[in-house]
């Protein structure tokens, strides 16, 4: 019955490349919506039959939402599903498969404690009278894992392999299931240039075999090379939909990125005082042996936004744990305004001036069953006591001070925090900081995850904050952001510092060469070992 | 120009469309927040319709007698289920507290170097079981919190431990005729149980002052406060200076000092210590907190509810008594209350959430358009 309905919205041609292919599935004019968040604004996805169609945009512009929708981790607030025309709907991961549409996720999807074999045929094992036919299922494993130029033991453990081979079953358990329309989000995040190209020749297999594939990476040229058709999400909406053929690299970047919130921020000069935090050898050794931080020696001056760039796993937030007390170095001395300080916990490092506002916001920055008031106070409680209970008034006052301050866009301070949204939530992460009347704000990636909009706003704050005298530490691995805000520039690798540059000097180009600092090239798996431990932070 | 018609109409829209929902949302809102009260509402008038006896002052007195063992337990363990933990231990400690305060009048702490007796006064007795109970949470917490040992674990074996040492104290029997001695100045423990101020249960006032002080520690005090961020987000409550340890460890005292003034008042009003009492005392304490609308995962939840949660379940054992039904029907007809009770948390939690969404997609999307015009411009 849907299906006749849904017919005449594909055979209406929306775009010229309709009328020369064929559309398998169709994402069309889907919605979503999240507590604080707009994901996805009536996207209209097409997946073209035996191509490769990519996603690409910048984080958090819908790729993820739009593909969990497809394959029914999701449900779309608005808009509809069609496959070969037909209206579906799915509820689960399972639905999906059942039509034939399958996932390759980001984050690996395996059991550690399961072999390979045992992984691949997770919940569509191989029975033989009742019993599990560990031997067949050896076979094909072994089978899938030669195809895609590997040698995998089937009867290795999965959390005994290194991050590649691990992706390599991910992917090896998603082509066993046959399925005709497959979805592979970064599968490449942690391959090395051999086994991509291994990885394509795959694809192509697949292409032939009538399997339309989605493509999600943040590899631009990888692109080019794989790809038939290419979408870009811009702020959960759809920007273009092109023919790889006709578009370039540049091309791809003007829509992903539309304007960059740096440009949109203009910059106040602000005076640099005496030296508030004076660091000297900090020391964190790693359990599994080397550094976190090598002997981490800096200044902070008072009015001073100092950018810390590096490398994931350069050791820049581990950096920010020591100062907070949440880490505790091995050895080292930290002064601030001339004295040593001493103590450990956070909340003696708190009293002493010292906040973090940590890079997970979600996780670590706000407690999600709190208010925005609660939320805010929560670092500061003591200020508003009235002999021995908190007094409403007072921290009423001091919440809608720095709603106003900050220009938190709320209905009213008692709201639940996750009806905020990212930007917004991070503003009340940074009140909560200013609350305890800091000297040194420790800032943690702090435009991770949240509109342009927002980032310009977070950027004046923090400008502002300078001006006021705070000392700035601002980690951030985005070279534009930190080039824009930073009055000096430390440059992190492999837990040293192997750069230092003033405002004046500081390129993208010099901060580039000395992340990498350290850096062997041939390292990969060592490397992909350490990424991962930083993702999972 | 048109662009700019189309942001200002759909922003007026938007004001309007709130204001209407806000107040349909807050009745809503009420009805659900207010669940388990109007519960209690309507398992007290279908009593009293059934029963005449039921809503009388003496039995409404009789009822709040046994709610109260039951409320200040779970009292104390709203504290440890808001952090995001549990307290198996209770009904153990109540066991353990009663066998303290018995020995303690019946056989007074005996001196070998001095070849002396001490009885101490009855004042003096119920402080050291309030102390002992206290202790018994400190150690809960303090493998909880130091050894990183699950809740459910630490408690499980405090359960096992303090009903042990129970039993020890007088070799499994009982300890009868708390009375105490005239010469020994250790009498009256009996009246805790039994006297009463303006015609009401002293053990009810008890309850009505816990659960006072127990409110404006929990929306009151900075501890409350911290207490309810560690069971949202131990890592983000940490991270803001809370100190977790002393925090949780607390939490568990709480619930030792409550478990030991329910031991006394068991104790004072059967003027006897038997070592099992208190024996599943814990899962009735666990099941007025989550029928009071306490989250287990912790952070949410209130000690109005639990409150509320400790009458509704106390309500129906004594009513489904006077009416007659067979006590293994009283269990099955709890187990579903304090099932249903859940299931009805669980939609609320959807209804609420799918409201916000509405509302939320409205005002970003006023938001989007305007921002785009913006850019036009």
């Amino acid at each position: 019955m849907a299906g006749s309905i849904s017919v005449d919205m594909v055979n209406a041609p929306p775009s010229p490349l309709d009328i020369t292919n064929d559309v398998v599935l169709r994402a069309e004019n889907i919605t979503k919506v999240f507590p604080g968040t707009l994901a996805l604004n009536k996207v209209d996805f097409r997946v073209y039959r035996g191509k490769v169609n990519v996603l690409v945009g910048e984080n958090g512009a819908g790729k993820s939402t739009l593909m969990k929708i497809m394959v029914g981790v999701e449900q779309p607030t608005h808009g509809r599903i069609l496959l070969e025309g037909k209206e579906i709907h799915l509820h689960s991961p399972l639905d999906a498969a059942r039509y034939g549409i399958g996932i390759i996720y980001q984050e690996l999807n395996l059991c550690p404690n399961l072999s390979v074999s045992d992984n691949i045929f997770l919940a569509r094992e191989v029975v033989k009278r009742g019993a599990v036919d560990k031997k067949l299922q050896h076979q094909q494993t072994a089978e899938l894992v030669r195809r895609l130029g590997h040698q995998i033991d089937p009867d290795a453990i999965v959390g005994d392999l290194r991050i590649g081979q691990q992706q390599i079953v991910e992917i090896a358990k998603a082509i066993a299931q046959n399925m005709r329309i497959l979805i592979m989000d970064e599968p490449t995040s942690a391959l090395s240039a051999a086994e991509v190209e291994v990885l394509f020749k795959v694809i192509r297999e697949l292409k032939a075999a009538g399997v339309s594939i989605v493509y999600i990476s943040h590899k631009l040229e990888e692109l080019l090379q794989i790809g038939d058709y290419i979408t870009v999400l811009r702020d959960g909406r759809k920007i273009a939909e092109e023919s790889v053929g006709n578009v370039d690299v540049p091309w791809i970047i003007e829509r992903m990125v539309g304007r960059s919130p740096a440009a949109l921020f203009t910059r106040q000069e602000h005076d640099i005082g005496e030296v508030l935090l004076r660091v000297e050898d900090l020391t964190l050794p790693r359990s599994s042996g080397g550094y976190v931080l090598d002997h981490i020696s800096f200044e902070l001056r008072k009015g001073e936004i100092l950018g810390i760039y590096g490398l994931m796993g350069a050791g820049r937030s581990d950096l920010l744990e020591c100062l907070a007390g949440v880490k505790t170095p091995a050895s080292g001395h930290i002064w601030l305004m001339g004295k040593e300080i001493n103590t450990g916990t956070v909340a003696e490092r708190i009293a002493s001036g010292f906040i973090l506002i940590p890079e997970d916001r979600k996780g670590q920055g706000l407690v999600p069953t709190l208010s925005v008031e609660h939320n805010m106070l929560l670092a500061s409680l003591k200020r508003y006591l009235a002999r021995y209970f908190l007094s409403k008034r007072r921290e009423r006052e001091a919440a809608v001070s720095m709603v106003k301050d900050l220009s938190i866009r709320v209905a009213n301070v008692q709201q639940p925090i996750t009806s905020l949204s990212g930007g917004n939530q991070q503003k009340v992460v940074v009140a909560k900081g200013l609350l305890t009347l800091p000297k040194v704000l420790l800032l943690d990636e702090p435009t991770r995850g949240i509109d342009v909009g927002a980032k310009s706003e977070i950027f004046e704050i923090v400008n502002r904050l300078a001006k006021q005298g705070y000392g700035i530490i601002f980690v951030s691995s985005e070279l534009k952001e930190i080039l824009a805000m930073s009055d000096r520039i430390l440059v992190m690798s492999k837990g040293r510092i192997t750069g230092e540059f003033n405002r004046a000097e500081a390129t993208e180009e010099k901060l580039v060469t000395a992340s990498a600092i350290g850096h062997a090239v041939s390292s990969g798996g060592n490397n992909n070992g350490r990424k991962n431990h930083d993702n999972s932070k | 120009m048109a662009e700019k018609t189309t942001t200002t109409q759909s922003n007026t829209s938007t004001t309007t469309h709130q204001k209407t929902r806000i107040s349909k949302t807050d009745i809503q809102q009420f009805l659900l927040r207010g669940r388990a009260f109007i519960a209690l509402i309507l398992v007290v008038i279908v009593f009293s319709l059934a029963s005449p006896k039921f809503l009388t002052t003496e039995n409404l007195i009789i009822m709040s007698k046994h709610v109260a063992i039951n409320a200040l337990l779970a009292i104390g363990m709203t504290f440890v289920i808001l952090t995001g933990g549990i307290d198996l231990s209770v009904g153990s400690v109540v066991g353990l507290t009663a066998m303290i305060a018995g020995g303690l009048i019946n056989e007074g702490i005996i001196l070998p170097q001095l070849g002396v007796i001490v009885y101490p006064h009855t004042w003096m007795v119920m402080l050291i079981s309030l102390l002992v109970g206290t202790v018994m949470g400190a150690v809960s917490g303090f493998v909880i919190t130091r050894f990183n040992v699950a809740p459910f674990i630490a408690t499980l074996g405090m359960l096992y431990v303090a009903r042990g040492f129970a039993g020890l104290r007088n070799n499994g029997y009982t300890f009868p005729n708390l009375v105490g001695r005239p010469e020994f100045g250790n009498t009256g423990f009996e009246k805790l149980g039994a006297g009463d101020f303006l015609g009401i249960n002293y053990s009810i006032w008890i309850m009505i002052i816990f659960a006072l002080v127990a409110y404006f520690v929990t929306t009151r005090l900075p501890f409350g406060r911290h207490v309810y961020a560690i069971g949202g987000s131990e890592r983000a409550a940490e991270l803001s200076g809370v100190r977790i340890k002393v925090t949780k460890t607390i939490v568990y005292m709480i619930s030792g000092f409550c478990s030991a003034m329910v031991g006394l008042i068991i104790a004072s009003q059967l003027v006897a210590a038997h070592p099992a009492t208190g024996e599943t005392f814990e899962l009735n304490a666990i099941a007025a907190v989550v029928l009071g609308g306490t989250s287990l995962a912790g952070g949410r939840g209130s000690i109005g509810g639990t409150l509320i949660g400790a009458f509704v379940i106390g309500v129906l054992g004594d009513g489904l008594v006077m009416l007659g039904v067979s006590s293994f029907w009283q269990k099955v007809i709890k187990g579903a209350v304090i099932v249903l009770a859940v299931i009805i948390d669980q939609a609320q939690a959807r209804m609420q959430e799918r409201i916000a969404l509405q509302q939320q997609l409205e005002v970003l999307e006023a938001d989007k358009e305007k921002l785009q015009s913006k850019e036009q411009v």
